[in-house]
């Protein structure tokens, strides 16, 4: 098995536009921790993170889905999500709800499905995986500025990329590099509809910048801003598609 | 009278209609960007600096009374006249005084961010004094009665042929002609006569030092200088967050500030004004306008160490596609849209939520003003005040209650006829209804990853413990 060998007990949560619209990404998140010998369960009573009333400031709305992803997820040595703004929010801002011994062991063991591979797992190769694509590199900004999964261009920091680091373990894999690639994409949750124009264009910008540097493929660790994208490439006829890091590292060929 | 919320989001959708506009400011302001990624990479010491001039704010603002009484001493002893006004209007009735004491009717003025908070152009003009503003970009948005969309490049929304028909209006040139040089000269031309004429000259100040009683002023056309020496009655506008302890702290704000605004090392001109030249007067006004109250409010008084660089508007992607008069403030942009609310709760109520919070404001702030973890704190706090449109409100209310349920969101998701009864479809299809505008919907798939795993994790555990 590769990496360090540690067994953990995780619960995994799989977000609601995941679970709903993009099942393959749940699917192979789950299947990849299984492959890598974790102990992996979907506790079934999980809706989501509170965090699209907490960003919209009405943060006392978000108390009961918060109470209830503790009530499901107290139990686990770590949980884990393949989304990035997900695992930001309740690391960074869970606070609708009364900060108990349980509340705080749930916000500290919560990783982005990357983060978990990279640090705690320390995953070395991915044997099954083979992805014969060029790709472009999408990190959300919860994970590039928030969960710091990569360098951020603004700081002038050295070069780092956890995502990147567990890409490049995959066979055939090549890279194509936007002109702006820390550059948000638009998604902003609320801020998609309430400011859609504005939305709209950041999203059809990212994705012809992926385009023309040549990816045929733009991956990511946030469904959320790939769900936007793809939306904003297939109306304006970008010919570009879109996959999860998970499917990739799983071992998912196209 | 109930004020209505500035309409950032329709704003913007008119300035993204505009291509070309649209094009030349977003590519425009991420060279600025880039510029500024440059002198970074020059400087190893970059986030030290940061740190210090964070630093360096932080304690100004937390002895401010003292700093601004030592200033005060040390301006009068250099001989300025020093008034403090607690407002806009106070300000306003100050240099109208001033000016009235020494009979001048025409004022020449560089850019100052104050004065338009003040809205003293507004003030003086009807009271028979003419304002010219001698700055290149805040001249063509006076001419064009606009306020500036950028607090350092205060005319970047606009292309030269607009320039070219706008002076073409006021100065009788050459509408198709839109050279730079030329419309430059065209300026200059009409500016110099009525610099050389005037009866007083305005500046604001980047920078106010404590123990000097001096202040900096920094800009690129030298008209600053010639606003402040030309006539013989210099009247400087200071916001009483300008200030630093002491000269050497200039070291650290002069190396970041045109690094940060245009990613040049320095401005082109860097004036240090200590007194009245022979034979003229010189004025300060210390301008409090809400930065008082906006110092004691615990989330929001770092808001204060702001140094008017610009550098979160040039890097913010929403700022870039929506332009600064989509703000509809006099600050625009991520440091708009958490100074202006506290100017008046209703009116920039929804400007905090014109952001994604990505963040990348927070990193180019030279002073390290946490911009994007402000955001967030506004919006709770304008929810908290009832500022929040009725249907958002009620969305998040609804949705809030349902995800607090899983049995009633399982069948909410599960299928549409069960989620209509769940939820008011006049709000949820209402609100949602943009998405589909510039962007088609995700796939229907046959399954959620709820009942794969049902099917494909739980039956086969449940077969294998009966075996």
């Amino acid at each position: 098995m590769p990496g360090t060998g540690v067994r953990m007990k995780i619960g995994l949560f799989v977000p609601c536009y995941i679970d709903a619209f993009y099942p393959k990404t749940g699917i192979a998140t789950l299947e990849l921790l299984e492959k890598l010998g974790q102990d992996v369960e979907y506790p079934l009573d999980q809706t989501c993170c509170g965090q699209p009333m907490a960003n919209s400031g009405c943060n006392k709305d978000a108390a009961a889905a918060e109470a209830l992803f503790v009530k499901n997820f107290a139990k686990y040595d770590a949980i884990v999500m393949p989304s990035g703004s997900c695992a930001h929010h309740v690391k960074d801002n869970f606070d609708a709800i009364p900060q108990t011994d349980e509340v705080r062991h749930v916000r500290k063991n919560t990783y982005e499905l990357v983060e978990f591979l990279h640090d705690v797992l320390k995953v070395d190769a991915f044997p099954w995986a083979e992805f014969p694509h060029k790709v472009g590199l999408h990190n959300s900004c919860g994970t590039l500025r928030a969960l710091r999964t990569a360098s951020m261009s603004e700081l002038g920091e050295p070069f780092f990329s956890k995502p990147m680091d567990l890409l490049t373990k995959v066979r055939g894999i090549s890279f194509a590099t936007p002109r702006r690639p820390d550059e948000c994409c638009g998604f902003g949750g609320t801020f998609s509809v309430t400011e859609e124009a504005v939305s709209a264009k950041m999203g059809v910008d990212k994705v012809r910048d992926h385009h023309d540097a040549g990816a045929e493929y733009i991956v990511s660790a946030d469904t959320s801003c790939m769900m936007h994208q793809q939306g904003c490439a297939e109306r304006a006829g970008v010919p570009i598609r879109f996959i999860h890091i998970a499917e990739i590292l799983n071992g998912a060929r196209a | 009278m109930k004020v209505k919320p500035v309409n950032h989001a329709r704003a913007a959708e008119a300035f993204i209609k505009d291509t070309p506009h649209l094009t030349f400011h977003d590519e425009r302001l991420w060279d600025l960007r880039q510029k500024r990624d440059q002198q970074m990479h020059e400087l190893p010491e970059w986030q030290e600096l940061r740190t210090l001039a964070s630093q360096i704010k932080e304690h100004t603002l937390a002895n401010l009374p003292e700093y601004l009484e030592q200033f005060e001493a040390n301006a009068k002893k250099n001989g300025i006249h020093v008034h403090w006004a607690a407002d806009g209007a106070e300000h306003n009735r100050i240099v109208g005084e001033i000016l009235e004491k020494h009979g001048a009717k025409s004022l020449i003025k560089s850019k100052s961010m104050v004065t338009e908070e003040c809205n003293m152009r507004e003030y003086l003009e009807p009271r028979g004094v003419v304002v010219t503003e001698t700055d290149l970009g805040e001249r063509i948005q006076q001419l064009d009665n606009q306020m500036p969309s950028h607090i350092v490049v205060p005319a970047v929304h606009k292309l030269t042929p607009d320039v070219a028909k706008l002076f073409a209006e006021h100065y009788h040139t050459d509408p198709n002609d839109d050279d730079p040089q030329s419309l430059a000269w065209s300026q200059r031309l009409a500016a110099r006569p009525v610099i050389l004429a005037a009866d007083a000259g305005m500046t604001g100040g980047n920078f106010v030092v404590a123990e000097t009683g001096s202040f900096v002023v920094c800009t690129n056309e030298g008209n600053a200088d010639l606003s402040a020496t030309v006539p013989g009655l210099h009247i400087a506008t200071l916001g009483i967050e300008r200030l630093v302890p002491r000269m050497a702290d200039l070291g650290v704000f002069v190396r970041m500030l045109s690094r940060s605004a245009l990613g040049s090392p320095i401005t082109q001109y860097t004036t240090h004004f200590r007194g009245p030249q022979d034979g003229s007067e010189m004025h300060v006004v210390l301008v409090d306008n809400g930065r008082s109250h906006r110092l004691g409010m615990e989330d929001f008084w770092t808001s204060l160490k702001c140094i008017r660089c610009g550098a979160c508007m040039n890097t913010c992607p929403v700022y870039r596609r929506s332009g600064g008069l989509s703000y509809g403030a006099v600050y625009s942009g991520p440091i708009g849209a958490i100074i202006d609310p506290t100017f008046n709760e209703r009116k920039y109520s929804t400007l905090p939520f014109a952001s994604t919070m990505n963040g990348s404001c927070t990193n180019v702030c030279p002073v390290r003003i946490n911009i994007h973890d402000q955001l967030y704190k506004w919006r709770r706090v304008l929810a908290e005040h009832h500022e929040l449109p009725f249907v958002k409100r009620e969305v998040m209310n609804m949705a809030g209650r349902l995800l607090g349920q899983p049995k009633l969101y399982r069948a909410a998701i599960s299928g549409t006829e069960t989620a209509l009864g769940v939820l008011p479809r006049f709000a949820l299809y209402n609100w949602l209804n943009p998405w589909g505008k510039n962007r088609e919907l995700p796939h229907p798939v046959k399954q959620t990853f709820h009942s794969w795993y049902k099917q494909n994790r739980l039956k086969t555990k449940k077969k294998g413990e009966d075996a």
